[in-house]
This record gives C-alpha cells, sequence and structure tokens, in this order.
C-alpha cells in the first residue's frame, strides 16, 4: 500500500469513526471544541502509525485509547482541570484494548452519541451554527466542504463553528440526553436542523456545486443514525420518510436545460424507487408510533404523491384532510395555501377560492408571488379572465425568477 | 455515493448449506453497525442458483436455463447497497465485513444521476429515452 493510499484509507476509517470519537471524548473531558481537537490529535498519529505499521484491528477502540491518553496528557499540563483528570485515568484504567465487539453497540455509546446530536443542535445556537457544527461534528465534513455546500466564504463557516464551540462552553451546557419536558423541545431543535441542511442541498440547481446536493445525502444519513438512536420517536421515523421520499424526486426535479419541473408533471419513472420503499416504511413505522406530528403529516402527504403512479391517480382527497391536520398542528398561511391546491383537485376551485380569499391579506405572504398564482388559477379555471389576468400579472411581477415571470405572464396573456 | 458490496458465491453457500450461527451473529453485528452509521440502503442474501435460473437472447429467441451453474466463482450470493461519501469510506466497509477463510467481496459503484452531468445528454436522447420509458414502463393493467 503506498503512503497515500494508506492515507487516503485511514481519512476514510476517520470518517467513520469520528463521531462516536468526539462523543466518547466529549462525554470525559465535556468540551466538544477540545473533543474534537484530541481526535484530529489521534488521527494525527494514526496518520503517522499506521502508514508504517498497518491499520489495526480495531481502529475505532485504538483512535479512542489514542485520543484519550493525549487528553490525560492536555489535563496533566493544565492543573486546572483536576478532577477530569481523575475521571479520565479512572476511564482509561478501565479501557481495554481490544473491547467486546458486542460491547462497541452498546447503549453508553449510542448515548454519547446522541448526547453530541443534542449538544451541537442546541437552542442557544442559531439554526446556522447548528447546521454547520452538526456537519462538521457528526457529519465529519471539513469547513471547506461546509462553506462550498452552503455557498458562504470558508472564514464564515470556520468562524461560525468556532463560536458555536465557544458558546457552548462558555453555558456550562451538561453533555446528556435530555429527558422529560425538556426533550421534545430539544428533539424539535434537533430535526429543524436537519430539515434545514436537507433543504439547502434539495434547493440547489443544476449546475451549481455538486457539494450541495451532497447535502441532501448528508442530511439523509443523520436522520437515519437519529432514527437507529432514537427508534421511539415518531417525529424522527417522520422526518427521515419525508426526506426519503424527497430525495427520490431528486432526478426528475429538474430539466435538461435546468429549469425546475413541477411535481405533477415530473417523469414518474425517474424516481427513485428504493427510496420511495424506504421513505414508505419509514413512515409506517411513524405511524404505528401513533406519529401525528408536523412531519409525520408531511411525510404522509409526500406518500401520497409517491404512490400516485401517473399524476392523475393522486389521491387529492387524502392530501388536503393531511394538510388541514398539519394547519391545525402548525397554523400557517403557507400550509393553507397547500391546502388550497389540494382541495381544488379534490372537490374543485369553487370549494378551493374561499380558503385563499381567507389568507388574502395574510401578513407573511404579502410579496409571496405563490398567493395571487394560485389565486389566479382558481378564478381562471373558474372563468373569472379578467380577475385571473390581473392575478397573474401580480404574481409577475413578484417573483425573482425569470422563468417562472415568463411562465407567469404566458398565463396572463391567456386570459385575454 | 452509493456502492454495491457482492458478497461471491461458495461451494457452501452453492450447496445451501447454512451459515454457522456464529457467522450469523457477526452479520448480524456488521449490519447493525451500517445502520447505525446511516449508510446501509439494502442488504439480501440469495439462494443457491439451483432456486434460479438464466435467461439468454439467441438469434432473437429467448432460451431459459434452470439452475444450478457451474462456476461458483462468478456466481453471487448476496448483497449490500450502501451510501457513502467516497470509495475509501466503501473500502473501509468491505474490510470490516466478517469475512471467512477464502471469501471474495466485489465493490461496484453504482450509476447515479450526477454521474450523466445534465449537458451531456442530447436533448434528442433524452426525447428518445422518454418515448422508451412511455412505451416499456407503462402499467400494464390500470
Amino acid at each position: 500500500m503506498s503512503t497515500n493510499d494508506a492515507h487516503r484509507a485511514i481519512e476514510a476509517t476517520y470518517r467513520i469513526e469520528a463521531p462516536r470519537l468526539i462523543a466518547g471524548l466529549t462525554r470525559v473531558v465535556r468540551d466538544v471544541g477540545l473533543a474534537e481537537e484530541l481526535a484530529q490529535d489521534a488521527l494525527l498519529v494514526a496518520l503517522r502509525q499506521w502508514a508504517e505499521n498497518g491499520v489495526p484491528n480495531n481502529p475505532g477502540a485504538w483512535l479512542m485509547t489514542t485520543a484519550k491518553r493525549r487528553a490525560l496528557d492536555y489535563f496533566r499540563r493544565n492543573k486546572m482541570a483536576a478532577r477530569k483528570l481523575d475521571i479520565l485515568a479512572y476511564d482509561i484504567e478501565t479501557d481495554t484494548e481490544e473491547p467486546d465487539p458486542d460491547k462497541s453497540l452498546d447503549d453508553e455509546y449510542g448515548d454519547d452519541l446522541l448526547s453530541l446530536i443534542f449538544t451541537a443542535c442546541h437552542p442557544v445556537l442559531s439554526p446556522d451554527a447548528r447546521a454547520a457544527l452538526t456537519l462538521r461534528l457528526i457529519g465529519g465534513l471539513t469547513t471547506d466542504e461546509i462553506a462550498r455546500a452552503f455557498l458562504v466564504p470558508e472564514p464564515t463557516i470556520a468562524q461560525r463553528i468556532v463560536r458555536a464551540k465557544r458558546t457552548l462552553a462558555e453555558a456550562g451546557m451538561p453533555f446528556e440526553v435530555p429527558r422529560g419536558s425538556d426533550r421534545d423541545e430539544r428533539l424539535a431543535s434537533v430535526l429543524e436542523v436537519l430539515y434545514l441542511i436537507f433543504n439547502e442541498g434539495y434547493s440547489a440547481t443544476a449546475g451549481e456545486s455538486w457539494l450541495r446536493r451532497e447535502l441532501c445525502d448528508e442530511a439523509l444519513r443523520l436522520g437515519r443514525i437519529l432514527a437507529g438512536l432514537a427508534p421511539r420517536e415518531p417525529e424522527v421515523h417522520g422526518l427521515v420518510a419525508l426526506m426519503e421520499i424527497q430525495a427520490s424526486r431528486l432526478a426528475a426535479r429538474l430539466g435538461p436545460d435546468g429549469a425546475p419541473i413541477l411535481l405533477l408533471d415530473q417523469d414518474r419513472s425517474r424516481w427513485d424507487q428504493m427510496l420511495i420503499r424506504r421513505g414508505l416504511a419509514a413512515l409506517e413505522r411513524a405511524q404505528r408510533l401513533g406519529g401525528t406530528g408536523p412531519y409525520v403529516l408531511q411525510a404522509a402527504i409526500a406518500a401520497c404523491h409517491a404512490r400516485a403512479r401517473r399524476a392523475d391517480d393522486t389521491d387529492w382527497a387524502t392530501i388536503s384532510a393531511l394538510y388541514a391536520a398539519l394547519a391545525a398542528r402548525v397554523p400557517s398561511p403557507v400550509i393553507e395555501l397547500n391546502r388550497a391546491v389540494a382541495v381544488s383537485m379534490a372537490e374543485g376551485p369553487a370549494v378551493a377560492l374561499p380558503i385563499v380569499d381567507a389568507i388574502a391579506d395574510a401578513p407573511g405572504l404579502k410579496s409571496y408571488h405563490l398567493l395571487p398564482s394560485v389565486r389566479g388559477d382558481l378564478l381562471f379555471k373558474l372563468g373569472r379572465r379578467e380577475e385571473a389576468r390581473r392575478e397573474f400579472e401580480r404574481a409577475a411581477a413578484m417573483t425573482r425568477n425569470e422563468r417562472e415571470k415568463a411562465l407567469l405572464e404566458s398565463r396572463a396573456a391567456e386570459c385575454v | 455515493m452509493r456502492f454495491m458490496m457482492i458478497v461471491k458465491a461458495s461451494p457452501e453457500s452453492e450447496a445451501g448449506i447454512m451459515p454457522s450461527s456464529e457467522l450469523i451473529a457477526a452479520m448480524g453485528r456488521y449490519n447493525e453497525q451500517l445502520i447505525q452509521a446511516g449508510v446501509l440502503l439494502a442488504a439480501e442474501g440469495l439462494q443457491a442458483s439451483s432456486q434460479g435460473a438464466r435467461v439468454k437472447m439467441e438469434r432473437g429467441k429467448l432460451t431459459v436455463t434452470d439452475g444450478p451453474f457451474a462456476e461458483t466463482k462468478e456466481l453471487i450470493a448476496g448483497f449490500w447497497l450502501i451510501d457513502v461519501k467516497s470509495k475509501d469510506e466503501a473500502l473501509e466497509w468491505v474490510k470490516r465485513i466478517p469475512f471467512e477463510e477464502g471469501q471474495e467481496i466485489e465493490l461496484r459503484k453504482v450509476f447515479e444521476a450526477s454521474d450523466f452531468p445534465v449537458d451531456s445528454v442530447s436533448e434528442e436522447h433524452l426525447a428518445k429515452e422518454a418515448a422508451w420509458r412511455e412505451a416499456n414502463q407503462k402499467p400494464i393493467t390500470n
């Protein structure tokens, strides 16, 4: 094996081992920033030794032991942390070099990783900071990769991560899996971050860095990890289901010219059937657990589309009922607008128009071009062409997307 | 990116001999690791080729040959489909499979939409493919 090959193999090992390594170290040193530094130190030692002697049988355990020895050195130099030193020394003494393979997947490790996810997604951090820190610590992405995926300069991300670690250290947060009443809110914060990462990738257009699209894969992977660690949480399975089903359409949602293709116009033979199956299975798990939260409901809507072999087969009655349930859980004019579209497909434009009229003055939708666009479409179908034309023109003036603008202008012209 | 880790057949797998309980347990632990790491998409074990068949097109006619097939080393006995970031990472997962003496695993990369850059495919080809899909992939009933 050449040195270069060895380095690449070691880096791949690090990607596999880093999350559990950082999680296990954070439990001992109680500082994610320090834990990450120790993990990287251990990687540097591995790069030197493994290139010469080959990769050990249990590389994860090797990295962990090496990192803990480094931590011990660090605390010996830093007398302020005497108590931590005791804990750590005990931890290393009781550590075995070659752990029982059954033990490596035990609850303690799972708890550490779950605690790390909850810490990285702590609500004291801004959603952007949570996303960057999660991708860095659990996804194992470099700051450069994160920066390119989010289309921001690398120093911005680097600084965001440094600040986030400092905030966490200063807040002195306990490193644990939240229990009781706190848990739901903290879990919602984790799910929000994963969905934010996913959507950042999902909104990428053709021609943009492929790394952006990889954010979808990364969010999915994090979601699957979380589902393994917290299998009793229906919303986790709901989010995984939602992401799997949405990701199944990635190949179908952009035309050869890069223009977005709407869901109902997509070539369904290009949908990834394996992701759909996985998504439907995750949704079933969520529903078996009694899930009726926002992610489960959104996944159920996505599943209705995924199950329809042709756009004409879509079960719009179920979709409008699901949107009604979603609007009851999370009141939002955007959800109402989506419900109106589903109701129009299920029961006709006359039933849907009052739903749109009821949200016409919602402050959140003031510059939302889809509101006049949907209203125009309903009026057009009802034969009220003059009113429809005015709505399409209003919508065309609101959108910044040139393709959409052209489409709306042509629809306005159709009304005359 | 997706990779398939293909398990090659062995005289034992072709004879329909079930793996030892130790191996089954080790495989279970390995699968658990893949799941915990969030990389496992699918995994299946295949029965002996005696339970399958081969279909070949020759001079415009289809010939069906029932198994078993002789060339054990060329047969496959199962696979994992994983979603990882690089071939190196996929290789690391291959190395963690509980191997048996003489066992061979083949690693293959799966084609994805990203392998076909949008502008490398001509409009004409896309239209043709769309027509082909239209003609061949319509549900037979309904």
